[in-house]
C-alpha cells in the first residue's frame, strides 16, 4: 500500500485499475477495452459502477480519491496516470 | 411518523409570481377544453376531426410565436468546452429534413421509429421529424444490453432505428438478422459512404439530400405519437402508447408544475431513452418557448453546479437519485457557485426523501418539489407546486384537469377510500388527454389496468388531511431503481439462461442511492459451487445481455426459493425477509425450507447440495 503524495509504479497501477474494473463490471473481462475511452460512454460503466469502481480504488490503494478528482479517473489510461501521479 | 417541518411559502414581492397563483381556484375551474384554446392559440377546438400535431405546437408554433430565433437547444458537449445552440427556426427546418428522409424511405403514419441515442443534437431533430411524419417515436435507453434491446425492437415492430455507430455495433449489428421488422438502422455518426457498415444508412447524407420543407398532415388528437416502454411483474415489458393530444398535459404541467415561461432556461437532467427525458427533456418545456440546455456528460456533481451557474438555469428538473449523490459531494462545493438565476427546482423518479428537500432548502436556497406520474400517465399528475407549502416527503397535490383517489378493489369492485390517511391504490379517473390509449397489442393487460372509470396505478399511497399525496410503495414486485421500473421476469430469465443457474427469483433490495437495486436470490445446479467466480461469471452475463441499469448489482445463494404449491416463486417472501419483516402467510408456502431459511437470515448463501 502506498502513501498518499507517493506515486506508485505505472504497472502496479494498471493491475489495480484493471482488477477494480473487472469487479465492477466483470462483462469487460476478456473485451477488449481500449485504454484511453470513457469507460461510461463506450463500455456500459453507469454512475453507480463508477462510483464502486473509484471505491475499490480506494480501498485498494489506501488514498483518499476526492470527490472533484472524480472526473480524472473516467478511463483506464487516466486512472492509472491518477495513481502513479498522486 | 416522524414529524419534519412543512416548508412554507409566502408570496413573493414584486418580481417573478408563479404561473399558478391559487391551487384551489384553478383547480376547480379547470378545464382541458380551455386549455386546448390556450395552447393553440384559440385556432384548435381539439375535436375528433381537428388537427394536433405535437411536433406543430411544441416546435413549429414557436416561429409563428416570434420565437424562430431564439435558442431552442443549447447542447453541451460532454469533452471540451464546446457549446452549441440550435435556434427554433433550424430545429424546425431540421426536423423538417427528418421528416422528409422517413417519408423517402418509405415510412409510413404510425409505423415505429425507435430511438437509442444519448443526450446529442440530433436526438431533437429525429423526435420531431418523427412526429411531423406522424410516425410513433419509440425511445430506448443506451444503458439497456442487447436483449433489452431486441425484446423492445420486436414488441414494437420497429420499421426504423436510428443510434451511433458504437451502439450499433455493440449492441444491435450481431442480433440485426433476428430483427425481422427492421428495414432501416439510420447511424448519427457515420458520415461517409464508404465507411458506411452494411446494412446502414447516414444521417447526415441522408438529411443532405432531403427538403427542408415538410407540411405536417392533419393529425387527429388520438392519433399515435409516443411508445414507451415500462415493466410488470410478469411477461414482457409492455409498451404504452400515447396520442398526439398528450401534448396538453405536457404544456399544462410546464406552466403550472415547472412553473416554466417563454425565454427560461430550463434543464431536465433525465436521460431521453426513459419517458422523463421525452415528455420533459423534450417536449413540455418546448410548448412553454424556453430554452433547453442539454448536457451530453454523465453526472458529476462539481459540472452540474457549474452548469447551473453557467447557464443561468432558472428551472431545474432532476431525480432523486441524482440529488442524493449531490449531497454526498457535500455542502461546501455548491458555496462557490452562484445559483442565484435558479428560480425553482423539481423532481421525479421515487419520492424524493424529506432529507432531500430540507438540503436543497438549506444548500441551494430553494426546496426541490417532487413530482409523481409515471410511464402510463405520459405527463405529471401529482406534484408539489411553487405557490404550495411543502411538506418533505409527500407528492403534493393533483394536477389541474386531473383526479387523484386512493382506493381499494373488493372483490372486483372499485371502493374509493375517503378517509384520511388510510392506506390503498393510488387510482386516477379516466379522462386526462395523456392517458395511455393501449399497451401495444395486448390488451388484456391494458384492460386490468381500468376498473370503474378508474386507472390502477399499481402504486400505494395515502392522503392526509390536506389533501397531500404519500408514496407508501409498490402493490406489485416491480422493482424501481435510479427511477426506472424494472421487471423481475425480465431479468430472472436471463439468469436461468446462465449453465450454472437452476432457478433465480429478483427483488428490489433498498439503497440510500438508488432506492432500491436489484438483487438476485440463485439456486445453482449440482456440482456448481457458490464461490466468487460463479458470482462473477453469472453477473458477467447478466451485464452482458441486460445492460448495467438492469442487471442484478448483487447475487446471494441459496439452496432453494420459497414457493408457493402451484410453484409459483414468492419474492414477497425473499423481500420480506430482506427487509427483517413479517413474513405474512406463509401457509401456502410448497416447503420452507429451513437451510434456506437460515442461509437469508445470517445473510450468508450457502452451497445447493441436492440434486434438481
Amino acid at each position: 500500500m502506498c502513501q498518499a503524495g507517493e506515486g506508485m509504479d505505472k504497472q502496479v497501477a494498471k493491475d489495480i485499475v484493471l482488477k477494480a474494473l473487472y469487479e465492477v463490471a466483470p462483462d469487460l473481462e476478456g473485451v477488449e477495452v481500449k485504454y484511453d475511452a470513457d469507460l461510461r460512454r463506450f463500455y456500459d460503466i453507469d454512475s453507480v459502477d463508477y462510483l464502486s469502481f473509484i471505491i475499490k480504488l480506494h480501498k485498494q490503494t489506501g488514498r483518499d480519491i476526492p470527490e472533484a478528482d472524480y472526473p480524472k479517473l473516467t478511463s483506464i489510461d487516466r486512472a492509472v496516470a491518477y495513481l502513479a501521479e498522486n | 411518523m416522524r414529524d419534519l417541518p412543512v416548508i412554507k411559502k409566502q408570496r413573493r414581492e414584486g418580481g417573478v409570481q408563479p404561473n399558478l397563483q391559487h391551487y384551489d381556484e384553478t383547480y376547480a375551474s379547470f378545464s382541458w377544453r380551455d386549455l386546448a384554446q390556450e395552447l393553440t392559440r384559440g385556432h384548435a377546438d381539439v375535436g375528433a376531426d381537428s388537427s394536433l400535431n405535437i411536433a406543430s405546437i411544441a416546435l413549429d408554433q414557436n416561429l409563428s410565436d416570434g420565437r424562430g430565433e431564439q435558442v431552442a437547444v443549447r447542447w453541451l458537449a460532454a469533452e471540451g468546452d464546446i457549446i452549441r445552440d440550435f435556434t427554433f427556426a433550424q430545429l424546425a427546418e431540421f426536423s423538417a429534413r427528418f421528416a422528409n428522409v422517413l417519408r423517402g424511405l418509405g415510412v409510413c403514419a404510425s409505423d415505429v421509429v425507435c430511438t437509442v441515442l444519448g443526450r446529442i443534437p440530433e436526438l431533437y431533430t429525429v423526435c420531431f421529424g418523427t412526429l411531423k411524419n406522424r410516425s410513433i417515436l419509440c425511445p430506448l435507453f443506451t444503458a439497456f444490453g442487447p436483449e433489452p434491446l431486441r425484446m423492445r425492437l420486436d414488441l414494437s415492430r420497429a420499421k426504423v432505428l436510428v443510434t451511433s455507430r458504437n451502439l450499433y455495433e455493440r449492441k444491435i449489428a450481431p442480433m440485426r438478422s433476428s430483427l425481422s421488422h427492421l428495414s432501416h438502422v439510420i447511424l448519427i455518426d457515420v458520415y461517409q459512404e464508404q465507411i458506411l457498415l452494411e446494412g446502414t444508412q447516414s444521417y447526415g447524407l441522408l438529411m443532405a439530400h432531403a427538403s427542408p420543407v415538410f407540411h405536417i398532415p392533419p393529425t387527429r388528437p388520438e392519433d399515435p405519437a409516443l411508445l414507451h416502454f415500462t415493466s410488470g411483474t410478469t411477461g414482457t415489458p409492455k409498451g404504452a402508447l400515447h396520442v398526439h393530444q398528450s401534448v396538453m398535459v405536457h404544456y399544462a404541467t410546464a406552466k403550472y408544475v415547472l412553473d416554466l415561461r417563454p425565454g427560461d432556461v430550463y434543464w431536465c437532467t433525465a436521460d431521453p431513452g426513459w419517458v422523463t427525458g421525452t415528455s420533459y427533456g423534450i417536449i413540455a418545456p418546448l410548448t412553454v418557448g424556453v430554452t433547453l440546455v442539454v448536457d451530453e456528460a454523465e453526472f458529476d456533481a462539481a459540472r452540474w453546479y457549474k452548469i447551473l451557474q453557467d447557464q443561468k438555469v432558472n428551472v431545474w428538473y432532476t431525480a432523486p437519485t441524482a440529488v442524493r449523490m449531490l449531497m454526498k459531494s457535500g455542502e461546501a462545493l455548491p458555496q462557490s457557485y452562484d445559483l442565484s438565476h435558479l428560480r425553482h427546482a423539481v423532481s421525479v423518479g421515487e419520492p424524493l426523501n424529506p432529507e432531500a428537500v430540507l438540503w436543497s432548502q438549506r444548500v441551494l436556497g430553494r426546496p426541490i418539489h417532487d413530482t409523481w406520474w409515471q410511464t402510463e400517465t405520459g405527463g405529471i399528475m401529482v406534484a408539489n407546486f411553487p405557490v404550495m407549502d411543502i411538506k418533505p416527503g409527500s407528492m403534493g397535490r393533483p394536477v389541474p384537469g386531473v383526479e387523484a383517489a386512493i382506493v381499494s378493489v373488493v372483490n372486483g369492485v372499485l371502493q374509493p377510500i375517503t378517509e384520511p390517511n388510510v392506506e390503498g391504490e393510488l387510482a386516477l379517473r379516466v379522462g386526462w388527454p395523456s392517458m395511455f390509449r393501449s399497451y401495444l397489442n395486448q390488451d388484456e393487460r391494458y384492460k386490468k389496468c381500468f376498473i370503474g372509470g378508474y386507472y390502477l396505478t399499481g402504486d400505494l399511497a395515502r392522503r392526509d388531511a390536506d389533501g397531500y399525496f404519500w408514496f407508501v410503495g409498490r402493490a406489485d414486485d416491480v422493482i424501481k431503481s435510479a427511477g426506472h421500473l424494472i421487471g423481475p421476469f425480465e431479468v430472472e430469465s436471463v439468469l436461468i439462461e446462465h449453465p450454472a443457474v437452476a432457478e433465480a427469483a429478483v427483488i428490489g433490495k433498498p439503497d440510500p442511492l438508488l432506492m432500491e437495486v436489484v438483487k438476485a436470490f440463485v439456486a445453482l445446479k449440482s456440482g456448481f459451487s457458490p464461490d466468487e467466480a460463479t458470482r462473477k461469471d453469472i453477473i458477467a452475463l447478466a451485464r452482458r445481455r441486460l445492460g448495467p441499469a438492469v442487471a442484478p448489482r448483487e447475487i446471494e445463494f441459496v439452496a432453494d426459493l420459497p414457493k408457493t404449491k402451484s410453484g409459483k416463486i414468492m419474492r414477497r417472501l425473499l423481500k420480506a425477509r430482506e427487509l427483517g419483516l413479517p413474513e405474512g402467510d406463509t401457509s401456502t408456502l410448497e416447503r420452507p425450507s429451513a437451510v434456506t431459511d437460515l442461509a437469508l437470515q445470517s445473510g450468508q448463501g450457502v452451497a445447493t447440495g441436492g440434486s434438481r
